[in-house]
């Protein structure tokens, strides 16, 4: 799951020496004949494996794979090998894993790279009295096994309240605040026409000529109709770098909740490597898709290459689609131990084809500050909007700044 | 060129043998894509960056099978009225005033004439409802184009449509294809395309060509280009990939880059014409300048000595 750049053309198992376990080779390899029992078997193992390794295989496909086998015979590695990939495989990042997999089953080469299963949390229930509060609270960013509290924590005392300094019970609170933020979205006009009753617009035909039907075929109304809007795309870019570390928890729920509350949002985690989250975090069980996060992103609290990472982002994802007339959050505080001329080209990249760049910068709050850090006075020139992002209050502005810019 | 029927085709070798006498070289994990997807009739979803042939592939595939190509370019808000069908409502309307003026109307219920107007004379058949029509001979190729361009709400549609083939009209009727359309969607991957439309198709993501089957690719493309220029250029291509560009060039790039070469007359490459038919490859300024920083005459050198005339 690093990058979205498909694998080369890296050797494939070799087309001789493969012999399937299950399955004995068939000389005479008669395309879809009767041989349907074995292959049937052969995929059903096969694909066993492979979801132990931790690629999602649906029922569908696999029932898909079981025909692709019974077309291609079984004879040939090179057949079995691409029969497989186009069936069970649907995104370029898992062709390392079904390789490794193919490998694993077909020629028993072991030291297969299994996918981590993520493995189970302990989930504490914290059913503290409101007095002892304050008290230990120092292991709050060492993660051995998330903690649920169950106590009054009123929401006006969260708003202000930096980030750096909560607890792990008032980041769940917070992230449920942050729900409620990110309902809405940025709007841009859309190509689709809705219905209007006032006289602007274009006429709408097709109901006129309905009405008309009706009207016994006399047009008695003239209908209009006239362009509506849609949501904006949403690129979130958040920097997970070790700088980073105090608002990164919190600023990933928000990031969470963004992906979840509606749709068109995309999310990437910025460290040393780049890594969409998308996915993960597009569950509806926030826990669920916050625990996934922080298994996909290898690399939180490593160094930083901003410029290197929003480089790839806009090789992969950004100029080709992505971020074109998107509104584009850069959640980061600016360190960045790359060259800064990379860093302005990358971000200039992104301003050309992006609607909005916003830069969201925790320590922008900080009494004093001063946009110094290399990375962040080379990217100040190509951003749009240049806000403050540690605590609720501001994420709030951010929400509804997002929204106003989006027209 | 055509087959009696595609889907009778035995092999992923013969699948390739096709498509290569209409002038389209592809791998082996294309050849095997596309062999399953004439064999179980299912669509076959190409994925792969800018310039590698993915709409191609579905333009040799018409040409093969026979049954002529049918195009739907996805776009934002695209919707069933350009995908599907749409009524021809000016010229309904317009029936309808003649049906009046002619004292037609009168003798008419309400009924009887809105018969008429929803006849099918008055339908406009958008690409999705003319590659499910029944026809005669070999089936036509489906090219869904772009399909990350549309909206998700498309996708669910497009999905309902290639679950079964068929497409009703309210006022007319179902349409099914006897013969289901050999479908090829394409993606540039500006979005996931949703994983209920991912397990219907087949997948398959088109890579750039290694150096000798794209020379192959120059060699039956532009024929004008002589084989050492096709290989050198190739060759050039390939390093020219490995710098890290705003956009590597696509085998479509390179084939240009060779036909205006071969226009001016090269019969290897020369730094001069290189020089001036660069913009035939590489479409950002900022990667001709990061080309000619990477020592543009090393890489033409390099190209040159490894293949020698």
């Amino acid at each position: 799951m690093t990058s979205a750049a498909p694998p080369g053309s890296e050797p494939r198992p070799a087309a001789s020496a493969l012999v399937p376990p299950s399955a004995p080779a068939d000389p005479g390899r008669r395309p879809g004949a009767a041989s349907a029992g074995q292959p049937e078997a052969v995929a059903v193992g096969f694909v066993a494996s492979l979801r132990a390794a931790g690629l999602e295989v649906s029922l569908l496909s696999s029932m898909l794979y079981a025909e692709a086998l019974c077309a291609v015979g079984v004879a040939r590695a090179d057949g079995v090998y691409w029969a497989g990939r186009a069936a069970l495989v649907h995104r370029p990042e898992d062709f390392d894993l079904y390789d490794a997999v193919f490998r694993a089953y077909w020629t028993g080469t072991p030291g297969l790279a299994v996918r981590s299963t993520p493995a189970a949390v302990p989930v504490t229930v914290e059913l503290d009295d409101p007095d002892a509060d304050d008290g230990g609270d120092g292991d709050r960013d060492r993660n051995d096994g998330e903690r649920v509290a169950v106590r009054y924590s009123p929401a006006e005392t969260l708003a202000g309240k930096d980030f750096a300094d909560y607890s792990d019970d008032e980041l769940d609170e917070a992230r449920r605040l942050m729900e409620r933020i990110c309902q809405q979205g940025p709007m841009r006009p859309s190509r689709r026409h809705r219905a209007v009753r006032a006289a602007r617009g274009r006429p709408d035909v097709r109901r006129t000529v309905r009405a008309a039907l009706r009207a016994g075929g006399e047009p008695v109304r003239l209908c209009r109709r006239a362009p509506s809007t849609r949501p904006r795309r949403l690129v979130l870019l958040l920097d997970v770098s070790g700088s980073m570390e105090p608002y990164a928890r919190a600023l990933l729920r928000f990031v969470q909740a963004a992906v979840a509350g509606r749709g068109r949002v995309e999310a990437f985690a910025l460290g040393t490597r780049l890594t969409r989250l998308t996915r993960e975090l597009s569950s509806r069980d926030p826990d669920r898709a916050l625990r996934a996060a922080a298994e996909a992103v290898l690399d939180w609290s490593g160094g930083t290459r901003l410029g290197a990472g929003l480089g790839r982002f806009n090789d992969e994802w950004g100029c080709r689609g992505m971020a074109r007339g998107a509104v584009a959050v850069i959640l980061s505080d600016g360190w960045d131990r790359g060259e800064p001329a990379e860093m302005a080209e990358q971000m200039q990249r992104l301003s050309r084809v992006a609607h909005r760049v916003v830069w969201v910068n925790p320590l922008k709050a900080t009494p004093g500050y001063q946009p110094l850090a290399r990375g962040m006075a080379a990217a100040l020139p190509h951003v749009d909007r240049f806000v403050e992002g540690h605590n609720l209050d501001s994420l709030e502005r951010l929400a509804a700044l997002i929204t106003e810019d989006g027209r | 060129m055509s087959v009696t029927d595609p889907r009778a085709v035995e092999s992923a070798e013969e699948v390739a043998g096709a498509l290569a006498a209409g002038a389209y070289l592809p791998d082996e994990g294309l050849a095997t894509a596309v062999y399953l997807a004439l064999r179980l009739r299912r669509p076959l979803l190409l994925e792969g960056e800018p310039g590698v042939g993915k709409t191609e592939v579905a333009n040799v595939l018409a040409a093969w099978i026979g049954g002529g190509l049918i195009r739907l370019q996805c776009y934002e808000g695209i919707d069933s009225a350009q995908a599907v069908y749409e009524w021809d409502y000016a010229r309904q309307l317009l029936y309808l005033r003649a049906a009046e003026a002619t004292g037609r109307a009168r003798s008419m219920d309400a009924a009887e004439l809105s018969d008429e107007l929803y006849d099918e004379r008055f339908l406009v058949r958008r690409p999705l409802l003319r590659a499910i029509e029944p026809v005669a001979g070999p089936p036509p190729v489906l090219l869904v184009d772009e399909v990350d361009r549309a909206d998700d709400e498309f996708e669910a549609f497009l999905l309902e449509i290639l679950s079964d083939y068929s497409v009703t009209v309210p006022e007319v009727g179902t349409f099914a294809a006897a013969e289901p359309p050999v479908v090829v969607v394409t993606s540039n991957r500006t979005r996931d395309v949703h994983d209920a439309l991912k397990r219907r198709c087949l997948y398959h993501w088109i890579d750039h060509p290694d150096q000798r089957r794209e020379t192959d690719i120059i060699r039956l493309r532009v024929p004008e280009a002589g084989e050492t220029l096709a290989r050198q250029v190739a060759c050039a291509a390939a390093s020219i990939r490995e710098i890290g560009l705003y956009k590597p060039p696509g085998v479509a790039e390179t084939i240009d880059w060779a036909r205006a070469l071969a226009l001016l007359g090269a019969e290897t490459l020369a730094p001069d014409q290189v020089t001036a038919t660069l913009g035939a490859l590489l479409k950002y300024r900022e990667d001709h300048q990061r080309v000619a920083d990477n020592d543009l005459a090393s890489i033409v050198d390099q190209a040159r000595t490894a293949n020698r005339p």
